[in-house]
């Protein structure tokens, strides 16, 4: 195939998973194949007496029971505060910690051996409710620490006394949302294989092979040198297969090294929801003030996040929220506090969105509500107030290095959704018969990629082979959304060659240098700059190298079609021809791309700063009805823009706002991990509800595309803009339907009340 | 007992019938593209066909398979690789992204497919409501069910070409 053809997918990998030829890490099988299973504890907060091994080590096919003790290296890891156990080692503090690893010669032997492990321990009082965590005389979950409080973030930005003495109206509510789990399809798994040379070779579910080899070297003790990711197909991640995937890969690399043997551990459902980390439930007050033409003068908020037994990246997706957290509005005065709290819940860390989806479910109702008490439509309030080109963020950054596409997108779904003349039919509480109609929409900007969160590059090689062919390598990890593909295309085109020629060659950590993990929706737009830098350099060394046949300097030189072209009629010479031609010059057909992250700046003190060097701007409206009677929700259509930058893959773009949207579906209506006593009580996809086919409705998407000029390749993000935004569009569309305002996620309804609601709520 | 997988019979032992059938697949047979990932049935992702009806086989035995004909992920495409048009529709309309649905989502479409050939999109829905999928939000599944949908309609003349959401 030369290129993708319009109008239809091109993925790499389509054959291969569509004929169930894929081999996932749960497929893969080495000789002398050990298996592995976790042993947990039934405490929520205790200190640990004792981890009794001894009948799980005599049960049946059992080969040795691994504990703490057993951890060459560091047993505390961690990618901000080393707060990680990779076996519990002096307290349990959530549920979900993992005392012992069984290694059996089958995973049934395995599993029976790991509940005979039991563990004593003295019991510690609960830390359950983050506000309690930050009272005086609360328990501490890590008495080192000396406090319940993770990071703190800040945003002082104006003077919010005289913004709100400046308001006409000022309003004040408080948000919760809830606590939810990524629910991949593929739980997490892993392979350690001990190979001839000493390294350990790790195969797993995982979307950061570079932040997993940390992981699996620091429990090993050894240097990143002696341990290799390789990276294999995944089963889904959206945030989810960090830290708490990452140990499972040490491990089942610690018990491959001391063993000697091949291990796997795959793990059941069951045991994946109760121990990886989950999405923050934050607490939000918020605070805003508004004149009476429709100014926001001020915003105050206090931003409270439920992070967990353990620190994880809290202090980065708070970060995110604070950041974000009047939405994609300029106010001048603006007070916000953030706080990230340790509790003996399940860890919260990274999921699709980052801190985003909690803080737009709030601020996409708060300028609706803004909107009816100052009578305008929330439309014509957000227009007054969103972000436009060269517009000052809260945080003191001026938008004028991209296109500022907020009304762009805007206005994209209000056409395509025809979302005016639906408003004008919502119900508003009062229904012709049992069924109450609402629109709605909610818009968001977004920060792409790390920010100020930390160190953002990646790197790519290209390595022609002496028949044209291509290897093409990239820092990027495949969670399943396409990035290999996307970083194919993206040399194709750079390179004028036919995709035929590209063979994407799956980077394991020891092969392409640490480009940064796949997260932050920076895999096309950090990646494709490498590719894209990449494809440059070797260009400039094939130009070198055909200019003087081709009789025209080297900057003359073109690329297109499989060919090289100088500016003559006729001065031409094939790709293949060109590759000959350097191999017997010995001048080597290998480039090196580094995309370095335009620099970033932050205050901790003021939060101001430029705190990310590129934005995406999207918006997404719903349109549904909610049953008077029995509260159901149904969904009958959404329409989605986003600005992409550039689509390199446009039906893979399109399959990215579906799939947001589904999931954020599931955060509105659905999805909640339930606790009793800090126990997780859903924890199979029976009882955790993730969307089905029949809970969505037919979606739009429209795609937007301004090139980025901080984008080698002009792409941006995708992958969590569509994940953002649909939760306070359905909430705003079930007021216009009910003219009842949800506060708290996930939304249940319950039915309606009969007598009308008191305020007009027609804005 | 005699089992018929893809078209092709093999003999297992009468102890072989109380196995779990996902692990009797994968470890024995290698036959990997049924994923496990509920063990409770609740999911979808280790479908296979029993008899062209879909079956979630993590919750099954070998013995609920013996004289009945299976087919599995790995017989759809000919065996000259060349894929099956409800697979070709699943690549070319996008409707693959991690994957790991795929197999079961594809064999449930099959299934369905056989029964139904001109769908309308709410059944196709329906249809594929007991597959969870967590990438996708489904559309383009049912897109690549639709477009395949023609190539199940046999002999008969086509009443109406198949409508496709924003196409």
């Amino acid at each position: 195939m030369l290129s993708a053809e319009k109008g239809k997918a091109w993925r790499n990998d389509a054959y291969a998973k569509v004929t169930g030829r894929a081999k996932f890490t749960d497929d893969l099988k080495f000789a002398r194949m050990l298996h592995a299973a976790p042993a947990y504890s039934d405490f929520v907060h205790a200190r640990i007496i004792r981890v009794a091994t001894e009948a799980a080590q005599k049960a049946p096919g059992v080969v040795r029971v691994l504990t703490a003790g057993d951890v060459p290296g560091a047993n505390r890891f961690g990618q901000i505060i080393r707060d990680f156990r990779i076996f519990a080692d002096d307290k349990i503090r959530y549920n979900g910690d993992v005392v012992a690893v069984v290694v059996a010669e089958t995973r049934n032997l395995a599993i029976a051996a790991a509940s005979l492990v039991k563990v004593e321990a003295e019991p510690l009082p609960p830390v359950l409710d983050p506000e309690e965590a930050l009272r005086p005389g609360a328990a501490l979950v890590h008495e080192i620490h000396g406090s319940n409080l993770v990071n703190t973030h800040r945003i002082r930005r104006g003077d919010v006394h005289e913004g709100f003495r400046r308001a006409d109206f000022v309003l004040e509510e408080e948000f919760r949302t809830s606590c939810v789990e990524h629910a991949y399809m593929e739980p997490e798994v892993a392979v350690g294989v001990p190979r001839s040379d000493g390294v350990i070779e790790v195969y797993g579910s995982m979307q950061h092979p570079f932040s997993t080899r940390r992981f699996v070297c620091a429990c090993l003790g050894v240097p990143l040198s002696g341990v290799e990711v390789v990276g294999t197909p995944m089963g889904g991640g959206f945030g989810g297969k960090d830290d708490t995937a990452a140990i499972v890969c040490a491990r089942t690399a610690l018990a491959a090294k001391i063993l000697g043997r091949p291990v796997k551990m795959m793990y059941r459902r069951d045991w994946s929801m109760r121990e990886s980390y989950k999405r923050h439930p934050y607490r939000v007050r918020y605070k805003m003030g508004v004149t009476k033409d429709g100014r926001i003068t001020a915003v105050r908020c206090r931003i409270l996040a439920d992070g967990g037994a353990y620190c994880s990246v809290t202090p980065w997706v708070t970060w995110r929220s604070t950041v974000q957290c009047c939405g994609p509005y300029v106010v001048e005065n603006v007070h916000c506090d953030t706080l990230g709290v340790y509790t003996n819940n399940a860890v919260a860390g990274a999921m699709r969105g980052f801190g985003s989806p909690q803080m737009n479910f709030v601020v996409e109702q708060m300028v609706e509500i803004a909107a009816a008490k100052v009578g305008i439509s929330g439309v014509e309030f957000r227009r007054r107030n969103m972000v436009r080109q060269g517009s000052v963020t809260i945080t003191g950054q001026k938008l004028d290095k991209h296109k500022v596409a907020m009304g762009e997108v805007l206005d994209a779904v209000l056409k395509a959704a025809d979302y005016e003349a639906k408003l004008a039919r919502c119900s508003h509480g009062r229904p012709a018969d049992d069924e109450c109609y609402g629109v709605g929409l909610a818009m968001s900007y977004r920060g792409v990629s790390l920010g100020a969160e930390g160190v953002d590059s990646c790197t790519a090689i290209i390595n022609v082979q002496a028949d044209g062919s291509i290897l093409l390598e990239v820092g990027v990890h495949e969670n399943g959304q396409g990035a290999e593909s996307a970083m194919a295309l993206i040399a194709a085109r750079e390179l004028g060659v036919g995709l035929d020629r590209i063979r994407y060659r799956r980077a394991s950590t020891s092969t392409v240098p640490d480009g940064g993990t796949t997260v932050a929706s920076r895999g096309t737009i950090m990646g494709g700059g490498a590719v894209t830098l990449a494809a440059r350099e070797l260009k400039q060394k094939m130009a070198e190298a055909v200019c003087g046949r081709l009789k025209c300097r080297a900057k003359a030189v073109r690329f297109a079609n499989d060919e090289i072209a100088g500016p003559a009629a006729g001065g031409r010479i094939s790709f293949d021809e060109a590759i000959r031609l350097m191999f017997q010059t010995q001048r080597v057909p290998y480039a090196c791309g580094v995309f370095k992250a335009p620099p970033v700046s932050w205050d901790e003190h003021t939060g101001q700063g430029d705190a990310y060097f590129t934005w995406v701007y999207g918006c997404q409206a719903v349109e549904l009805t909610v049953n008077k009677r029995s509260g159901r929700v149904r969904l009958l259509g959404a329409v989605a823009a986003h600005d992409v930058g550039r689509a390199v893959n446009a039906e893979m773009v399109r399959g990215q706002f579906f799939g947001g949207m589904a999931m954020a579906t599931g955060y509105a209506l659905h999805e909640e991990i339930r606790s009793k006593d800090g126990r997780i009580t859903n924890l199979n996809l029976n009882s955790y509800r993730i969307p089905r086919a029949t809970d969505l409705p037919e979606m739009t998407a429209i795609i937007v595309e301004n090139p980025d000029p901080m984008s080698p390749s002009g792409a941006k993000a995708i992958g969590e803009p569509t994940n953002e935004i649909l939760a306070p569009a359905i909430a705003n569309a079930i007021f216009h339907a009910t003219g009842r305002r949800e506060f708290a996620l996930p939304i249940r309804m319950g039915a309606l009340p009969e007598e009308l609601p008191e305020e007009d709520c027609r804005l | 007992m005699r089992l018929h997988i893809n078209g092709r019979e093999l003999e297992v032992p009468e102890a072989a019938g109380e196995r779990r059938l996902i692990e009797f697949l994968r470890d024995d047979l290698d036959l990997t593209g049924a994923k496990n990932a509920c063990d409770i049935g609740a999911c979808g992702a280790c479908t296979i066909l029993v008899d062209e009806a879909p079956l979630k086989i993590c919750i099954k035995r070998v013995k609920d398979i013996v004289g009945h004909r299976v087919l599995t992920i790995e017989g759809m495409a000919a065996p000259d690789g060349t894929l099956h048009p409800l697979q070709q529709a699943f690549v070319e309309r996008g409707a693959i992204q991690c994957g790991f649905c795929t197999p079961g989502m594809v064999l449930v479409a099959h299934a369905f497919l056989l029964k139904n050939p001109r769908p309308t999109r709410e059944q196709i829905r329906k249809a594929i409501n007991g597959n969870l999928c967590r990438c996708t939000g489904y559309q383009q599944i049912i897109d690549a069910i639709e477009q395949a949908s023609v190539h199940y309609w046999g002999a008969e003349a086509p009443a109406r070409a198949p409508e496709t959401a924003n196409a």
